[in-house]
């Protein structure tokens, strides 16, 4: 009885191999298909890290720091100014937005507003993931551990879930003449 | 039978005959350095004494298979004294001869490192490699704080003067690599956070090829990097023109288009072209691509269609590359490769 009962245990535990994340290297969305936020991003470890790797070497750190903001607002709290959707988070690391962020996706949305080249679409959607992930939306299993380096902020994956709330965008920084 | 015998026979010389094929660039039995050549050394030291155990362990075996004692019916009877004496004798001479045998590798192992550490520096040239995920970014450095303009960045390759000895810097952005060129010197562990040295002098001409000895991902296989090794006069040529910032395109032509597109789209965000607006320090540094035999860290010959195939699918050549695909319309590729290969 009890060995039937643990074969059938190590069946179970066998299944559960059968979820294997994947990992695609030539992702489809770059070249056309649906994008499939939850299966390919937000819920898959692989894009999250990338979202993260991609965080620093665009230079993001550069103005929202490792998520508490700095010359950019902060992004690990519950307050999102253009919305916390995917697509919306989507939209201001494309096109931009006024009061500094650059666009990225290769048309600012508005003159003025500074062009850094053409992040390619898939890794657009890494960094929306990333993004999301260090105000805890990003599935806990998937998002980034801790540091090799000095740590300023607990890693993602012990990030509370924040409740998104639109808070009105600040007023139009006037730069010095 | 005989015949058999014979084909073996040649079979066997064909493939050690494969061992010694003239100079190679990739090989430690080769040494083409001071350092590689003491290693080379130690090595053969190494292999002789381990052979020569190998066969005399063999062969007390077999004596022992040959000469053994009466069947289990015999009754168990203790050996003579004298017998007794002579056994512990010899175990006691075995003991003695591997006790010396290792103290002869350990002095020969001791030596050889002091003479590798002892390299004198005549010169003061210093290169800082930075291993990548999975490249290797080179830096020719300026000591002289007035001549810092004269310091640049390259990838992959790395050319140094003949004769001359070169202080290696080493670093790591991710993760552990290793960096080896085998003809020159051993292995040096590239370690993130902590800069280690090593000084590599080549005594004959000739390119050899490196390659990363610790693994660090999806392409450390093909991580590899070439190293020439030149007389002094071709290596402060190479220098100079290294020094110069990109060459400029002419207005409107199709080099001039290709660098719009390069600085539009995804490129510019990871690569440096030094003179244009490109500054990205993620990729490798393109202000001389075209002066390099190979791309993708020594993986792909530098050809206008191994440079396409690159550029559009980098994960069909090398999967999980940190280069993404970028799908350019026609048009935009063949200028921008027009730009590519314009860079001298």
């Amino acid at each position: 009885m009890v060995r039937r009962a643990l074969a059938v245990f190590t069946a179970c535990s066998l299944l559960v191999a059968c979820e294997r994340e994947e990992r695609q290297f030539r992702s489809a969305p770059p070249f056309g298909g649906p994008v499939r936020f939850e299966e390919d991003y937000q819920n898959n470890a692989h894009a999250l890290s990338e979202g993260k790797r991609l965080y620093s070497a665009f230079n993001c750190k550069g103005c929202h720091a490792d998520g508490g903001g700095g010359i950019g607002p902060p992004l690990m709290d519950e307050k999102w100014f253009y919305g916390s959707e995917p697509e919306q988070v989507f939209d201001t690391i494309s096109k931009g937005r006024e009061n500094g962020m650059p666009a990225f996706g290769g048309e600012a949305r508005a003159p003025g507003i500074n062009v850094v080249g053409t992040v390619p679409e898939h890794q657009r959607w890494q960094l929306v993931a990333y993004v999301r992930s260090l105000s805890g939306l990003a599935s806990r299993n998937a998002a980034p551990g801790r540091n090799d380096h000095m740590q300023t902020k607990p890693p993602e994956n012990e990030k509370e879930p924040e409740t998104p709330v639109v808070a009105p965008p600040p007023p139009d920084v006037v730069l010095p003449k | 039978m005989n015949s058999r015998a014979a084909t073996l026979a040649a079979a066997m010389a064909l493939l050690a005959a494969a061992g010694c094929a003239g100079p190679e660039r990739h090989s430690v039995v080769d040494p083409a350095g001071v350092q590689a050549d003491r290693i080379h050394g130690l090595w053969w030291l190494y292999l002789a004494v381990c052979v020569a155990v190998y066969v005399l362990v063999m062969a007390a075996v077999a004596v022992a298979l040959v000469r053994r004692r009466g069947g289990s019916d015999q009754p168990l009877t203790a050996p003579p004294l004298a017998a007794e004496v002579r056994r512990g004798i010899a175990v006691a001479g075995c003991v003695g001869l591997t006790v010396v045998t290792l103290f002869v590798l350990l002095i020969a192992d001791f030596v050889t490192g002091r003479r590798i550490d002892s390299l004198a520096r005549e010169g003061t040239l210093t290169v800082r490699v930075t291993g990548h995920q999975w490249w290797w970014e080179v830096r020719y450095e300026e000591s002289d704080p007035q001549q810092q303009h004269n310091a640049f960045t390259t990838a992959n390759e790395i050319h140094i003067p003949t004769g001359r000895a070169v202080r290696f810097e080493l670093e790591s952005t991710d993760v552990i690599h290793s960096f080896w060129v085998p003809n020159l010197h051993g292995k040096t562990d590239m370690i993130p956070g902590h800069r280690t040295k090593t000084d590599i002098r080549a005594d004959r001409d000739g390119e050899f090829w490196g390659q990363c000895a610790e693994f660090c991902g999806h392409q450390h296989a093909n991580m590899r990097l070439r190293v020439i090794a030149q007389p002094e006069a071709e290596f402060q040529k190479w220098l100079a023109e290294q020094r110069q910032p990109a060459r400029e395109s002419a207005p409107k032509s199709s080099q001039d288009r290709g660098k719009g597109v390069f600085m539009k789209s995804s490129c510019v965000l990871c690569h440096t072209i030094t003179g244009t607006q490109a500054g990205g320090r993620v990729g490798p540094d393109l202000t001389h691509l075209a002066s390099r035999p190979r791309i993708a860290a020594g993986t792909l010959e530098n050809t206008r269609g191994n440079l396409a195939e690159w550029v559009t699918d980098p994960h069909g050549i090398k999967p999980g590359v940190r280069m993404p695909a970028n799908p350019l319309a026609p048009e935009d590729l063949h200028v921008l490769l027009d730009y590519l290969e314009s860079l001298k």
